[in-house]
C-alpha cells in the first residue's frame, strides 16, 4: 500500500469541487455535489458507494462520457497540467482510450457484436494513429496474451458472443490497456461475473496495474472487493464524499457513521456454527431429482442436451434454511423451479410432508401450492406495475378461496409486519424502492401461510445496507413462523450468514452438502474449495 | 446452411402450392369467366361456344384444369394468354422491365432518404427535426397512393407543366433521358409511403443501438463521431433493416398496381388489372405465382444476408 505522506504532489488526476446537475424532477438536484478527490500515481483508488451515490457519474465525468441530460455545473478535473473540463471535445477525444481508459460493468454488452475481438482492439490503435497494419496485428496478439487469453491468434478472430463473460472482460481490459494509459477507470468491472472469475479478473487488474504503473480508479459497491484491491478508499453517499483514507483506515476504523453502517452491513463468512435442527421433522425430501433441457432448432436441427438438475437429493426440515450456492449455469434456479413445479422434473421424487408431488398433475397439486411460495430476484419485474400492492397480494389467495375481507385484513397485517404500513396497500409498485418491493414480495409469499419459502437470489439486486435489512426480516419471520426456507444465491457470504445447511451445485450436480462450518471452513471437495477461495475480502 | 436452404425450399414449395390452389379456385369462383366475352358476340351460337370452350380446355372439371395447369407450370410452361396467345412468361417479361425500374427507383429513394431521416431523427431524438419528420411520416403513411398520385399530376403536370402526366415514353422518343423524366413522378409517389416506413424503422433501430453499451465503449476508445456512426451504429442498425427490405420489396408490387394505373405506366400492375378485366386467367395466375415466388425469394435472401452479416445468427 502506498504511504499517503510520500510525494504529496504526485497526483495524476485531481477532481476539484465538482458538481454535476441532474435533470429536473429527479429525487435530488445534483448527481454529485462539491466532490474533490485525488488519484495518485500508481495507486488503486476505490470509490465505494451504494446505488445512486454518484460514483459512476464521477467516473463518466472524468471520462467525458456524461449523458446529455446531466450537466457539469462547476468544478475542475486536472490531468496532465490541464483542466479537462475546459478542453475542446476534440482534444478530450484524443485523450480518451489513450491517456485515460475505461472498463465497464457488463462485458456482455460492452463489445460490438458484429466485429471480431481483434478488430475491436485494433480499432483503438488505428484511431490514435499508432503503428502500421502489421505492427498493430502483432500488438493485438501480444495484448490478448497479456490479459491471459488462450491462443491469441484464434481469439483475435472470434466474435464476442463466442466468449464467456470473464473472457469478454479480459478483452475489454486489453482494449483499455492497449495504449498504456496513465489512468484506468474501472466501473464495477467484476459485478456481473461469477466469484471465481471475479477473483481472476481482480488479480489481472492488480497485476497489470503493477506492471504498467497505471493509476486505477476502481468503482465498486462491494467492500470485499475493496479489501482485496484498494490502496486508498473514497466513500460516497448521495453525491458527496463522506470519507477518504487508506484502505486499512477506512475498512478497519471507519470514521463516518455512514461508512460504519455500510461496513457493518457487509455480509461476512459466519464464524459460529448454526444450532442443530436435525431433530425437527422433515417437511421436504428430494430424492434423485432430474431435469434435462432439450432444445432443437429446425426440422432436422441437432438436439442440444443440458442436464440442469442431475440426481439431486436432500432433506429440508421445519424451521431450517438450506442454502443452494453455485455459479451461473450451475442449475440452482432450475432446481428451484422444479421444486415449485413451475417446470416438470424428468425423474426423482419430491416428498412434501411425505407426499410425492412430482407425478401430480397441476390440478392435483393446486391445493398444495399455498404450502410452497417463492420470492424472486428482480423486485422490479416480479410485481405487476398496473396492479396496486393490495390487489397483487390478495388476488392469489382469493382465487384459492380466501374470503375477500379476510384477505385484505391479512395483507394489511403482513405489510405492517414487513415494515411498510397499511398505506402501502393502495399504492403501486413504482412508488417503492427495490428494498421495499422485496419486502412486498415477502409479504405476498406469506399470504398463503406457506410452510416452505424458496427465495431465488432474493437479495442479490439490493444494496448491502438494504440487503442486511431484508435478510434480517427474513430471519425474523422464519423464526416466528417456523418456516423452512430454500435460499438460492451466488453469494457465499450471504449463504454463510443465514443457512443451516449449504448445498454447493455445479453443472446440475451436488458437489457438497453440509453445514456452513464445513463448507466455508473446511470444504471437502476441490470445487467448493475453489469457490470459497474466490470470495472477495476474506481477510476483512 | 445447406440444410437450412433445403428446409426452406421444401417449405416454400408447399407454400407456393397452397397459393396456387387458392388463387386458382378463387379466380374460377368469380362470376363471368373467359367465355363471357364470346357469349356477348352477336350471332354466337351454343355450339360455337362449346367448341371454343373445348379448344381452350375450359369444359373439363376445375380440378383437372388445375392439375393440368400445375403440371405444365412445373415443366416450365406457364400457359398462353387468352388474349393474344402469347406465352405468359413472355407477357410478364415484357412488363417486368418497367415495373423493376419503378420499384428499383423507389426502393433506392426510400432506403437512402428514409434511412437518413431515421438516423438523423434518432441522433437528435425529441429535436425539431425529429418532430417534423414524425409528423411527415404519419401524414405520408395516411395519404392514399392514388390521391397523392393525382395531386402530383395536377401540380407538376397540369399546373406547372414540368413533368409528363403518364406513360413511360413520349411517342417517337424513348431515349434514356425521356424514360427518366417519365419515371420521376411515379417513383416519388410509390416511394412516399416507403420513405416513411424506412424512416420509422430506422429511427427505432438506431435508438436501440444508441442505447447499447458498446457505443459507450466506442466513445471511451476516443473514436470520432463519424467512425462511431459508420462502424458501430450503422452496422448494427442496418441488420434489422435487411429483414424489413426482404418483407417490403414484394409489397412494392402491390403499391405499383395503383401507381402504375394512375400514371398509365406499362408495368406488371397494369398488366394484372388489364388481365383481370379481360378474364385472362393464365396471365393472372402467372402474375400471382410470380409475386408469390418474389415474396419467398426476397425473404429467403434477407435471411441469408442477415446470417452472413451477423455472426451470432446461424442458419440451421
Amino acid at each position: 500500500m502506498t504511504d499517503l505522506n510520500q510525494l504529496p504532489n504526485d497526483n495524476v488526476l485531481s477532481v476539484k469541487a465538482l458538481s454535476v446537475r441532474l435533470p429536473k424532477g429527479m429525487e435530488r438536484s445534483h448527481a454529485v455535489q462539491e466532490i474533490s478527490l485525488e488519484l495518485k500515481r500508481g495507486e488503486i483508488l476505490c470509490i465505494v458507494g451504494e446505488s445512486g451515490s454518484g460514483k459512476s457519474v464521477t467516473a463518466s465525468t472524468v471520462m467525458g462520457l456524461l449523458p446529455d441530460a446531466m450537466v457539469v455545473e462547476r468544478g475542475q478535473i486536472h490531468f496532465g497540467g490541464r483542466d479537462l473540463l475546459q478542453l475542446p471535445e476534440k482534444e478530450r477525444r484524443a485523450l480518451r482510450g489513450r491517456a485515460i481508459a475505461m472498463v465497464f460493468q457488463d462485458p456482455l454488452s460492452a463489445l460490438n457484436p458484429l466485429m471480431t475481438v481483434g478488430d475491436q482492439i485494433e480499432e483503438v490503435l488505428i484511431n490514435h494513429k499508432i503503428g502500421d497494419p502489421a505492427s498493430r496485428r502483432a500488438k493485438v496478439l501480444s495484448l490478448l496474451g497479456e490479459v491471459g487469453l488462450p491462443d491469441p491468434a484464434l481469439m483475435a478472430k472470434q466474435y464476442p458472443f463466442r466468449l464467456s463473460g470473464g473472457q469478454r472482460q479480459r478483452v475489454m481490459i486489453a482494449i483499455a490497456l492497449a495504449l498504456d494509459p496513465d489512468v484506468l477507470i474501472a466501473d464495477e468491472p467484476t459485478t456481473a461475473l461469477d466469484v471465481t472469475v471475479q477473483a481472476q479478473i481482480l488479480e489481472l487488474i492488480k497485476d497489470l496495474q503493477r506492471k504498467k504503473g497505471a493509476s486505477v480508479m476502481f468503482i465498486t459497491h462491494d467492500f470485499g472487493v475493496v479489501a482485496d484491491i484498494a490502496d486508498r478508499v473514497i466513500v460516497m453517499e448521495k453525491g458527496r464524499v463522506v470519507e477518504e483514507g487508506t484502505a486499512r483506515e477506512v475498512l478497519g476504523n471507519p470514521a463516518h457513521p455512514y461508512t460504519q453502517k455500510l461496513i457493518a452491513a457487509v455480509p461476512r463468512l459466519r464464524e459460529t456454527a448454526a444450532e442443530d435442527k436435525a431433530e425437527a421433522a422433515p417437511i421436504l425430501q428430494v430424492k434423485n431429482l432430474q431435469k434435462t433441457y432439450r432444445s432443437k432448432s429446425g426440422l432436422w436441427g441437432q438436439e442440444r442436451v443440458v442436464k440442469a438438475v442431475d440426481d439431486i437429493s436432500f432433506t429440508l426440515r421445519r424451521g431450517e434454511t438450506l442454502g443452494v450456492v453455485g455459479e451461473s449455469g450451475s442449475g440452482k434456479s432450475s432446481m428451484g423451479k422444479v421444486l415449485m413445479k413451475l417446470i416438470e422434473a424428468d425423474a426423482g421424487a419430491i416428498l412434501l410432508d411425505g407426499q410425492d408431488i412430482r407425478p401430480m398433475t397441476e390440478a392435483q397439486f393446486r391445493p398444495l401450492r399455498p404450502k410452497m411460495q417463492m420470492i424472486f430476484q428482480d423486485p422490479f419485474a416480479s410485481l405487476n406495475p398496473r396492479l396496486s400492492i393490495g390487489t397483487s397480494m390478495t388476488v392469489g389467495p382469493i382465487a384459492h378461496g380466501m374470503d375477500r375481507a379476510q384477505a385484505q385484513t391479512t395483507a394489511i397485517a403482513l405489510l405492517e409486519r414487513v415494515g411498510l404500513g397499511r398505506a402501502a396497500f393502495d399504492r403501486y409498485p413504482h412508488e417503492f424502492s427495490g428494498g421495499q418491493r422485496q419486502r412486498i414480495g415477502i409479504a405476498r409469499a406469506l399470504m398463503f401461510e406457506p410452510e416452505i419459502i424458496i427465495a431465488d437470489e432474493a437479495v442479490s439486486a439490493l444494496d448491502v445496507s438494504i440487503q442486511a435489512q431484508v435478510l434480517q426480516l427474513l430471519a425474523e419471520i422464519q423464526a416466528e413462523r417456523h418456516l423452512a426456507m430454500i435460499f438460492i444465491t451466488h453469494d457465499l457470504r450471504v449463504a454463510s450468514q443465514i443457512c443451516d445447511q449449504v448445498l454447493v451445485m455445479n453443472k446440475g450436480r451436488v458437489v457438497e452438502l453440509g453445514p456452513p462450518m464445513q463448507i466455508f471452513r473446511n470444504p471437502q471437495e476441490a470445487y467448493s474449495r475453489q469457490l470459497v477461495e474466490a470470495i472477495p475480502g476474506k481477510s476483512f | 446452411m445447406i440444410r437450412f436452404l433445403l428446409g426452406r425450399l421444401w417449405q416454400s414449395a408447399i407454400l407456393l402450392l397452397l397459393v396456387s390452389l387458392i388463387g386458382f379456385m378463387v379466380l374460377h369462383l368469380a362470376p363471368g369467366g373467359p367465355m363471357s366475352r364470346f357469349a356477348l358476340t352477336p350471332g354466337m351460337t351454343k355450339e360455337t361456344l362449346d367448341r371454343i370452350a373445348e379448344e381452350m380446355g375450359l369444359n373439363r372439371p376445375l380440378i383437372v384444369q388445375y392439375f393440368d395447369w400445375l403440371w405444365s407450370l412445373i415443366q416450365g410452361d406457364w400457359g398462353q394468354s387468352f388474349r393474344d396467345k402469347r406465352d405468359v412468361l413472355a407477357v410478364i417479361g415484357s412488363h417486368l422491365y418497367a415495373t423493376l425500374l419503378l420499384m428499383g427507383g423507389s426502393t433506392v429513394i426510400s432506403m437512402l432518404l428514409g434511412g437518413w431521416i431515421g438516423v438523423r431523427s434518432a441522433m437528435r431524438q425529441g429535436g425539431s427535426f425529429d418532430y417534423a419528420m414524425t409528423i411527415f411520416c404519419f401524414v405520408a403513411l395516411s395519404i392514399p397512393t392514388f390521391w397523392f398520385g393525382l395531386v402530383a399530376i395536377f401540380i407538376f403536370s397540369l399546373w406547372l407543366g414540368w413533368l409528363p402526366a403518364g406513360n413511360m415514353i413520349t411517342v417517337g422518343d424513348g431515349s434514356l433521358g425521356d424514360i427518366l423524366i417519365h419515371l420521376i413522378l411515379p417513383t416519388i409517389v410509390l416511394a412516399l409511403v416507403n420513405v416513411a416506413i424506412w424512416a420509422r424503422y430506422m429511427r427505432a433501430a438506431t435508438l436501440e443501438v444508441l442505447g447499447q453499451d458498446f457505443i459507450r465503449t466506442a466513445k471511451a476508445k476516443g473514436l470520432s463521431p463519424r467512425r462511431i456512426m459508420n462502424k458501430h451504429i450503422l452496422g448494427n442498425a442496418l441488420v434489422p433493416m435487411i429483414t424489413l427490405t426482404g418483407m417490403q420489396l414484394p409489397t412494392l408490387l402491390g403499391g405499383a398496381l395503383v401507381t402504375e394505373t394512375v400514371f398509365t405506366w406499362p408495368g406488371m400492375g397494369r398488366l394484372f388489372l388489364d388481365s383481370l378485366g379481360y378474364n385472362d386467367y393464365p396471365v393472372v395466375m402467372g402474375l400471382l405465382m410470380f409475386s408469390a415466388i418474389l415474396v419467398v425469394v426476397c425473404n429467403l435472401l434477407a435471411d441469408v444476408i442477415v446470417a452472413l452479416v451477423d455472426p451470432r445468427i446461424r442458419l440451421e
